[in-house]
């Protein structure tokens, strides 16, 4: 039990990628890119936990209890806006592929290869 | 002299903000001229810190955290000569790119503008970085302009494709970089650079290290465009404007490389510097690279994706450089960059002049269109010779210090492969040159594939200027091999870089600096195996390019022996090549595992 | 490369690198047993030392105040990475004109509420960021999702303002970089780039943490506003500008 989480973040990244590689739609995959992104925040918030820790907001708690860490918190906040960026920028890329090709099945999508 | 190393970040990102913010306030000149003057402003700034980071490491801790009782809280810029040595480089090339813009580019130009600088920010910073979550912050900022940057021109389906492709490998990337962070944080508890280096440096290094490692360095590799992470590159570079092609292949796709450097030798020179692994999955990898983009670009006829394989080639022999992890070949990889992102630059410029005088990239359709044009001639030819390192031009000299770094650890084929390499790039750099400029050669042929479909127009541009920015590009860049004192400087800088255990008592106790020995001003020497060899592949290339321009003249048993031997090969290379992103995700898979399986049986042992 | 190619060897990659995590996660220390001493120092100093009770965002704006700038940038970035993929020159879209206009008071009415309260919410969280849980990120993005649902209820005219590129770019301009400014002011004034400058005050209070306000207020700027510019560069896609007979509505 107590390696669960880790399994768990292992297991988003690699059905992500599978996602991906195998997606038909733009759309489907920017999601599934996000999917991918979010077993790094899994990891990294499993990675900072501290057993009977509270959180690490020192407000009517005394300081010196134990908190978790909060350094992975922080690290997982800029995260996510990173997956929101590359989201939107899909989405937009997405769109132009739309106008122009009529598609957005990144496997009809080559105009230029070789 | 530490308040520099921030102002490099935030010069750039400043203006940037500032420029597309006031964007109907201000005429458009005085913008152009505010973006211009940033970057070089940026440029000057890093000559400064290079010339003192010469005699000591100037270390820059964020929000004044300093380190306490060796354990770092903060984040910091640690710049050797070294890293303030490429900052400049990036700047100078960044530069060139914004002038050459001023008049190639007329849509859109402030939000150009701006992420051209953003792209500058966050290389300056990300060469200077001491710490591993801003590493990944920085490369995630430079990526994200450069996505938005390769799909400019929106009105065709191929920059939609070239920016799909980047985004998605390149992303992927950095998540599997962001996953190998994790999993370092939690074996040491630090996020700075120096301080991983020392835990690490106790105590056994199990799977979990081994892993991080191939996480990490394959989300720089993917950046760098490394076989088999290589297959967004052309997609990307084909399609994206010619300046910020020039930035994008001469200087982004280098600081992977630049990333990969540091991190081996702050953090993973610790549990595995003794032996060799890791170093020579990096050499195996870098000579592959060099070889197969090599033989990719000779079957290309767009010229952008031509240079976008020499780029790779370029950087797979940097690589090798690096893999090779003595000074020598670190000194060798680092004069390499600088030569390769200014004749890069200058060959994409003339690309751009080429296209916007015809409206054409295609070698083929180009045939015979440029004769009589001087200028982009000598500029096309010059940087084509720097590329393939012919004596003393270009790439030349750190071409001979890999060389020399190879020959001292026993390993003489090594040289073969990577003159080989460059010998073949330069070909196809020689034939479409020859084709375009000279009107030498056949108007068609079938071994170059399909014509990709052609560009826009650009009207109304300054040539002149045009083509004063590419020859500018090109006589910096092949100078860089005959400027007195920089081979010396250059191993000198490559010395304090590998010094993992310096750097982290300099960076996290305070260290003072030893005294920097006084170097000498002269042009180095090299070993004469690589006169031979460079002298070799220059006359490899012509005859490469001369087979490439009169292949239908050549007796009929030789064509029919290499259509039977070649034939299979070529296919299926253009097949793997595919422009779909699931087949490069499955590559990036692929590849991924591959290295990390290598290191777990190398080092696990 | 055909699809089976393909899958082939995605297959054996995703095979391969599972292998790699299960070996690496086999050398992880526990769930729940966080050893390094990041995390423990920080817990332990940065309320003494900058009067800030939200370590996190003591952390995102202070400790690591460079890696926020960064990722303020990226979010600028990506605004600008939008605006020039989704500009389209010709305008060539099609004429479809959708208005919309809920006539169903009771959603509307709910709406409303979400709307206020949701901006409500995301000021608070916005304000006190840096004292409880909260911060600039989180209470920026519930602010824009709250002005984003005034769209999906109300109609084109409401929605106006926040659709206005020329009234919003300065304030992303000011959010992205204040960040800068802050960091150089610190700079200017003889200390380390994004040194905290300013008076630290009484934890717990909305006066305290120094630059850390600041910053918090700007990075909340500069999210709001990214978001709705982002929103508003989609929604161009698909609606028309305002036809004056809108109005009536």
């Amino acid at each position: 039990m107590s390696y669960l989480p880790f399994a768990v973040a292992a297991w988003i990244c690699l059905v992500g990628i599978a996602g991906i590689a195998t997606s038909r739609n733009l759309i489907h995959l920017a999601i599934c890119l996000t999917v991918t992104q979010s077993s790094s925040y899994v990891l990294l918030l499993s990675v900072g936990y501290v057993k009977h820790g509270k959180a690490p907001i020192f407000i009517g708690t005394k300081l010196g209890t134990t908190a978790v860490d909060p350094v992975v918190q922080a690290l997982t906040l800029t995260d996510i806006v990173v997956s929101v960026v590359v989201i939107a920028l899909i989405l937009a890329l997405a769109l132009d592929a739309h106008r122009l090709s009529g598609t957005v099945d990144p496997d009809q999508i080559t105009d230029i290869a070789g | 002299m530490t308040w520099i190393p921030p102002l490099l970040v935030a010069i750039p990102l400043l203006t940037a903000a500032v420029t597309a913010g006031l964007d109907h306030v201000t005429p458009r000149r005085l913008q152009d001229a505010i973006v211009v003057a940033a970057s070089a402003a940026t440029t000057a700034l890093a000559f400064v810190l290079l010339w003192h980071a010469e005699s000591r490491e100037v270390v820059h801790w964020f929000g004044g955290w300093q380190p306490r009782h060796g354990v770092a809280l903060g984040i910091d810029f640690a710049v050797g000569p070294l890293a303030a040595g490429m900052c400049a480089v990036i700047g100078l090339v960044v530069t060139l790119a914004l002038v050459y813009s001023l008049t190639f580019l007329h849509e859109a130009a402030r939000l150009y503008d701006a992420l051209m600088l953003v792209a500058l920010g966050a290389m300056c910073g990300f060469a200077m970085s001491g710490d591993l979550f801003n590493l990944f912050v920085w490369l995630e900022l430079m990526a994200v302009a450069a996505y938005a940057l390769t799909g400019f021109q929106v009105e065709r389906l191929g920059p939609v494709q070239g920016a799909v492709n980047f985004a998605i490998t390149n992303s992927l990337g950095g998540y599997l970089f962001a996953i190998g962070i994790a999993l370092i944080y939690a074996r040491t508890g630090s996020l700075n650079l120096a301080q991983i280096g020392d835990t690490l440096s106790h105590g056994p290094a199990g799977g979990l290290v081994i892993v991080a490692m191939t996480l990490l360095f394959c989300g720089f590799l993917i950046k760098g465009a490394i076989v088999p992470f290589h297959l967004w590159a052309a997609d990307a570079y084909a399609v994206a404007p010619a300046p910020v092609c020039a930035v994008l292949g001469g200087v982004m796709t280098d600081i992977g490389l630049i990333g990969v450097s540091r991190l081996y030798w702050t953090v993973f020179d610790a549990p595995f510097g003794h032996g060799h692994a890791v170093g020579d999955v990096l050499l195996w990898l870098g000579m592959v690279t060099a070889v197969l983009a090599g033989t990719m670009a000779f079957l290309q006829r767009h010229l952008k994706r031509m240079l976008a394989y020499s780029v790779v080639c370029h950087i797979g022999i940097m690589l090798a450089g690096i893999g090779l992890l003595d000074s020598s070949g670190l000194a060798g990889a680092e004069l390499m960059f600088l030569a390769h992102a200014l004749l890069t630059a200058g060959l994409f410029f003339v690309a751009g002049i080429l296209h916007s005088d015809h409206g054409l990239i295609d070698e083929l359709h180009l045939h015979g269109r440029a004769r009589g044009c001087w200028a982009p001639a000598a500029a096309w030819f010059a940087a084509t010779i720097g590329l393939i390192g012919a004596p003393y031009v270009g790439i030349y000299l750190g071409h001979g210090l890999i060389d020399e770094g190879a020959t001292e650890l026993g390993r003489p084929w090594v040289l073969a492969l990577l003159w080989l390499g460059s010998a073949l790039a330069g070909a196809a750099l020689l034939r479409a040159g020859a084709r375009i400029f000279l009107g030498w050669g056949e108007a068609d042929d079938p071994l170059l594939g399909q014509a990709l479909e052609e560009d826009p127009l650009e009207r109304d541009v300054l040539r002149p200027l045009l083509v004063a920015v590419a020859l500018a590009a090109v006589v910096l860049g092949v100078a860089i091999s005959v400027v007195p004192g920089l081979g010396q400087r250059a191993e000198y800088a490559a010395d304090r870089f590998q010094d993992r255990s310096g750097y982290a008592a300099r960076v996290l106790r305070g260290h003072p600096f030893p005294a920097t020995p006084s170097l000498p001003v002269t042009i180095r020497h090299t070993s004469v195996e690589s006169l031979l060899y460079s002298g070799g592949a220059t006359v490899l290339a012509c005859a490469l390019a001369l087979v490439g321009l009169y292949r239908r003249r050549l007796p009929r048993f030789v064509t029919v022996a290499a259509r039977r031997t070649l034939a299979l090969p070529i296919h299926v290379l253009r097949e793997v090549h595919s422009g779909v992103v699931g087949d490069y995700v499955a590559w990036v898979t692929v590849g991924t595992a591959f290295v990390g399986g290598v290191w777990a049986l190398l080092l696990h042992g | 490369m055909s699809r089976q190619v393909r899958l082939l060897l995605l297959g054996s990659g995703l095979l391969g690198l599972g292998a790699l995590f299960a070996w690496a996660i086999a050398g992880l220390p526990a769930f729940g047993d966080y050893q390094g001493p990041y995390g423990f120092v920080l817990n332990r100093i940065v309320l003494p030392l900058r009067h800030t009770t939200n370590v996190v965002m003591g952390t995102n704006f202070d400790v690591r105040g460079l890696d926020t700038m960064g990722e303020e940038f990226i979010l600028y970035a990506s605004v600008v990475g939008v605006t020039l993929l989704l500009r389209d020159e010709t305008r060539t879209r099609l004429a479809e004109r959708r208005t919309r206009r809920f006539r169903d008071d009771t959603v509307r009415l709910v709406g409303v509420a979400m709307v206020g309260a949701g901006l409500l919410i995301g000021l608070w969280l916005m304000a006190f960021g840096y004292i409880t849980p909260g911060g600039g990120f989180q209470g920026g993005v519930v602010t824009a999702g709250a002005i984003v649902l005034l769209y999906l209820v109300g109609n084109h005219r409401d929605y106006r303002p926040f659709r206005n590129e020329h009234l919003l770019d300065p304030f992303e301009a000011v959010g992205a970089g204040g960040y800068v400014i802050v960091g150089l002011a610190a700079l200017a004034s003889g200390t380390a780039f994004l040194a905290n400058l300013f008076g630290l005050g009484t934890p717990g209070m909305l006066r305290s943490s120094g630059s850390i306000a600041i910053l918090n207020w700007a990075s909340a700027i500069a999210v709001t506003v990214a978001m709705l510019l982002l929103f508003a560069e989609f929604l161009e896609t698909y609606v028309v500008p305002l036809e004056p007979e809108d109005a009536g509505s």
